[in-house]
């Protein structure tokens, strides 16, 4: 149905009480209509953006096990609803087409990425560790009790939850290595 | 920080709103200068010259809180007769080892009490042994030991005698004035290239704001502490702060803007080599060989720091649970000790000499991220296994087929015998767990959706390898197998075997002898009753509930908003917050009010949890002998000091001095104008051929750059570079050049670049911007170029990476890398290939930097 040139947005900002547009004026009959996709979602679940450390709240809309959108909480005293751009874009971190979703290995003096599934990858690291622990071994250095390995190595991100930082550095100091370090020094 | 906090910047706004000033000390023009009252450019690493002068100017012109500095610092505190300061001995503290770059802190001490007491004759007789034995201290600091200070202060032997008239000439008030009173406004401005109006303008901003009724807040990023002398800029604006009476007190504090979303999460629980949860010391060989000698140092003495065995004991009851016993020390053994240095720089470095061939990536991007990226990736070449947890492919997991080594021909794939292992990981949405932000507090998140794929969390990851290492090792009669089979290792999994993150939340919080969770640190013992996986997060689980998951709407609150999130410790959210009241208890001011003394009910009230002995009188004084908490007086608001006052001069805990002074960055071309001394003495070189120092003062290198973070992006780039909103916004690397050194180097606004250092060249494009000012110091103008660090080969947007041009030259007290260095600037893009290190090595030997010691700037001689 052609539209008359009075319902034109422009006619009806200078009739309607819209005068600047920015509202009911501006809408077509489709968009009058649209919903924000927040609304069709099965539940809402509260989080914190993952980037920098100010620890903006967040509201992670999910529907049929998706993530459809990402927005900031109001309720948040220290956010009050804001998100930055990193944060506004943290829908694309977690929904990247982009992300590795399967193991990959690479073989010693291998050329290329190759296939592994995730059970014989945790078998062949599990027996890579306990046998570099082994050859690296040492119970005394200069004369003095050490009870450590110097073989094994770990460098952590600081998006690690406290109960992941908390579960690493106990099965490393009872596996004895201690080069455990996270970007907390860099 | 509106650039890299845009969020918490926006109670910057507020403030500012209601009337505060605001100034913006950076080298470059930012999003945060643009909505400063003042933007004061300054130049990278100056940082204590700069902060040295506002200490001076306070102490001339008398403009410090008098009442506070009397009664909460240690400006009254007499200093031993040995020590000499740095306008004694040019630029060196007494103490100084030149051969091994270290200091011995002892004459730094508070002068030893007259009649001493049987405790602190036998802390007397320790330091003493100390000194004939090497030195317990200096030991502590070849492992860094300085960072176990981040919640209880470094242990003094005794309170000491006091000046409160602050006249004694060796008190530290007096030490104070003379060690900063060639910190000028004139100096000030060949230092740092400030103009004395400039910096007057700041000093009297700073003081008319700071007092009874005002407090003003100090807010810093890795721009004070990415230097060799990080750790003491950091104390200059303790000083600065304490001196105005600007701690524990609302609107006041220094407040470090930390970078990821839990990196204070991760120190507090610490993946750092040399400390376990809460700030304990990991054992030294030399030093802890049992429990008793662990805790030997902090046991007993003042401040809640004093109960330190109870901390310790609690976390091996978690670790070892049941085989942890009394009679076993606790299983203290099974602990591992350190030798000195073990730090990931130094890791690096074993890992190229082939001494540790295992290596763990967790969500971490090194190959980018870390200083000297080419001896991050030669170290990964070297390895037998590595093992990549990201979301994304990052250049760590992907150096062995496109690094720039292999590029130049340095690496050949071929060659690399590396097994790489790449396990994706879940988001921050796929898994359930608490972040800790910025100021202590600890979030919960919900999950959301499950990971995809093959995808899983750290907690599971981990958790999975623990029992796989265990099961492979079961049976085993060997006694270097008994840690892990004797490790608490049974958590709760739901029916896809997955870990219950609450569980382990609930083991770092601890039990009572009774199995339930605890509420607060102190109702832990060192008797074994009692298990926390880290004393100052216990309490996030008091009462059986997750206080991390409390969502009280912020307008259901006050402004303290006690009920959103828990902070540690003991969800109080201003530390140190009984300095908010006036020695006898009342508040400061009406309009400062915060925590006060109720004579009434005997009890310290207000908007906070009161952070000191919940009914210690303000006239309290302790009993002679008393241990621990009971040594607290009623005026002592630092509870975690052994002395309880706020350290204006620190006799111990820092391996660099007991003041702060200026040094240049190892790479500079300035002339020191403080002192003789030109680098921070005690700085940790890294002595490595692929790490070579350009020599200060070179004609070579004349220029200063340094790096910095974009709104856009993030750290490394793996969670940014690769989303397309982000990369659309910053779509490539540049540096940021002043429009005289434009002229100077004939660079073109939008063209290419090559920046060069003895390290390697990269390329970016130009930015000819005013946001970069050309610094006079004195008679001569310093050009420094900016660099935001986000990029690597891999990714939507790509480009090379500005880290690899930084050297690594580490703070001697947390061993964290100096980001400023010198280099050369011309017009064009790099070399290719093999062509690049043709280049580079042209370079290296213009500038003289010596073959055989290419780590050696030349400065010291």
């Amino acid at each position: 149905m052609a539209l008359s040139p009075l319902e034109w947005p422009v006619l009806r900002q200078l009739r309607g009480p819209d005068r600047l547009g920015r509202g009911k004026a501006s809408m077509s009959h489709r968009s009058e209509t649209l919903e924000p996709r927040t609304v069709e979602a099965d539940k809402v679940v509260d989080s914190v953006c993952p980037f920098c450390a100010v620890g903006c709240a967040q509201r992670v809309f999910v529907k049929d096990g998706k993530i459809t959108q990402i927005e900031g909480n109001p309720a948040s005293p220290v956010s009050r609803g804001r998100l930055c751009p990193k944060g506004s874009a943290s829908k694309q971190l977690v929904t990247s087409p982009t992300r590795v979703t399967k193991v990959r290995y690479r073989r010693p003096h291998g050329t290329e990425w190759e296939d592994l599934d995730l059970d014989t990858a945790m078998d062949m690291i599990a027996d890579r560790v306990v046998k570099t622990r082994k050859q690296f071994w040492e119970w005394e250095a200069d004369g003095k009790r050490t009870r450590r390995t110097l073989g094994i190595a770990s460098l952590g991100g600081a998006t690690l939850d406290n109960e992941e930082n908390y579960l690493m550095k106990k099965l490393y100091t009872a596996m004895g290595a201690i080069q455990i370090e996270n970007q907390a020094r860099i | 920080m509106a650039e890299a906090h845009p969020v918490g910047f926006q109670w910057v706004m507020e403030a500012k709103r209601r009337g505060a000033t605001i100034i913006h000390v950076d080298p470059r023009f930012t999003r945060t200068s643009a909505v400063a009252d003042v933007h004061v450019p300054i130049r990278a690493g100056s940082d204590i010259a700069f902060l040295g002068g506002l200490v001076n100017h306070v102490l001339t012109t008398e403009s410090y809180f008098r009442d506070y500095v009397v009664a909460y610092t240690n400006a009254a505190n007499i200093v031993d007769e040995g020590f000499e300061d740095t306008e004694d001995l040019d630029g060196l503290f007494s103490g100084f080892d030149a051969e091994q770059a270290h200091y011995d802190p002892v004459s730094w001490r508070y002068q030893a009490p007259d009649d001493r007491s049987p405790d602190e004759e036998k802390r007397l007789q320790q330091i003493r042994e100390d000194e004939s034995g090497g030195g317990g201290q200096k030991e502590s600091h070849v492992a860094a030991q300085s960072e176990s200070h981040g919640s209880g202060g470094a242990a003094v032997p005794w309170k000491g005698k006091r000046d409160e008239t602050l006249q004694d000439p060796r008190c530290v008030f007096q030490i104070l004035k003379r060690h900063f009173a060639r910190y000028t406004p004139e100096m000030v401005q060949e230092v740092c290239g400030i103009a004395p109006a400039d910096f007057a303008e700041v000093a009297d901003a700073l003081v008319r704001n700071s007092g009874r009724e005002r407090t003003s807040a100090l807010a810093y990023a890795v721009g004070w502490t990415h230097h060799s002398t990080g750790a003491q800029t950091i104390r200059t604006g303790s000083i600065l702060q304490l001196l105005l009476g600007n701690i524990g007190r609302p609107g006041g504090g220094i407040i470090a803007l930390r970078g990821h979303a839990s990196i204070q999460g991760s120190t507090d629980i610490p993946t750092l080599f040399n400390i376990l949860p809460g700030y304990l010391p990991m054992p030294h060989a030399n030093q802890h060989q049992s429990l008793d000698e662990w805790v030997r140092d902090d046991e007993g003495k003042a401040g809640f720091w004093g109960n330190i065995r109870s901390y310790a004991v609690s976390l091996l009851k978690s670790y070892w649970g049941d085989a942890a016993t009394a009679d076993n020390d606790f299983c203290f053994d099974y602990l591992p000790r350190l030798t000195g240095d073990h730090s990931t720089y130094n890791t690096v470095k074993s890992q190229i000499e082939g001494g540790c061939k295992g290596y763990f990536l967790v969500g971490e991007n090194p190959a980018v991220g870390s200083a000297n990226g080419k001896m991050q990736r030669l170290g990964m070449a070297n390895l037998d296994w590595l093992v990549v947890r990201d979301l994304q492919m990052i250049e760590s997991a992907t150096f062995w087929k496109d690094g720039p080594e292999i590029e130049t021909g340095e690496l050949v794939t071929e060659d690399i015998g590396t097994e790489i292992f790449f396990l994706p990981a879940a988001s921050h949405v796929e898994k359930a767990g608490s972040f800790t932000q910025t100021q202590r507090m600890l979030q919960w998140r919900d999950k959301a959706v499950e990971p995809p794929g093959d995808a899983r969390s750290e907690l599971d990851f981990y958790f999975d390898l623990g029992v796989r290492i265990r099961e492979r090792l079961a049976g085993s009669t060997d006694e270097m197998d008994r840690p892990l089979l004797d490790l608490a290792w049974d958590y709760p999994t739901d029916e896809k075997g997955e870990v219950d993150g609450q569980a382990v939340l609930r083991e770092i919080n601890g039990t009572g002898p009774d199995g339930a969770a605890l509420s607060a640190y102190t109702e832990l013992k060192p008797d074994g009753s009692t298990a926390c996986g880290c004393w100052i997060y216990c309490g996030v689980y008091a009462d059986e509930v997750n206080q991390a998951r409390r969502r009280k709407p912020a307008w259901e609150q006050d402004e303290v908003a006690a009920e959103w999130g828990w902070a540690w410790p003991a969800n109080r959210r201003i530390l140190y917050n009984r300095a908010s009241a006036a020695p006898d208890g009342s508040p400061w001011s009406e309009r400062k009010k915060y925590v006060w003394w109720d004579a009434e009910k005997g009890r310290w009230v207000g908007r906070d949890v009161p952070d000191f002995v919940p009914d210690r009188a303000p006239d309290h004084v302790p009993e002679e002998g008393a241990t621990g908490p009971d040594a607290i007086g009623g005026q002592d608001p630092f509870v975690m000091q052994t002395d309880g006052k706020g350290w204006l001069f620190a006799p111990v805990g820092l391996a660099d001095g007991p003041m702060p002074s200026h040094y240049e960055p190892p790479e500079s071309p300035v002339r020191n104008p403080l002192y003789g001394q030109q680098n921070n003495p005690t700085r940790r070189k890294y002595a490595h051929p692929a790490n070579p120092i350009n020599p200060s003062w070179s004609e070579v290198f004349p220029y200063v750059f340094t790096s910095y973070r974009l709104t856009e992006h993030h750290t490394a780039g793996g969670m940014s570079r690769t989303l397309p909103y982000l990369t659309e916004l910053q779509p490539e690397p540049f540096c940021e050049i002043s429009p005289r050194l434009a002229a100077e180097r004939g660079l073109e606004h939008g063209g290419w670049a090559t920046i060069v250092t003895a390290r390697t060249a990269i390329e970016a494009r130009v930015l000819v911007t005013d946001r970069v000012r050309s610094l006079r110091l004195g008679d001569t103008f310093v050009e420094q170029i900016g660099l935001p660090y986000h990029w690597g080969r891999n990714g939507i947007s790509q480009g090379d990476s500005a880290n690899d041009l930084v050297n690594i030259t580490m703070d001697p007290n947390v061993y964290i890398q100096d980001k400023v260095g010198t280099c050369d600037i011309r017009p064009g893009r790099r070399p290719r290939g093999p062509a690049l290190l043709a280049f580079v090595d042209g370079y290296r030997r213009r500038a003289g930097v010596d073959p055989d010691d290419p780590t050696d700037g030349g400065a010291d001689r």
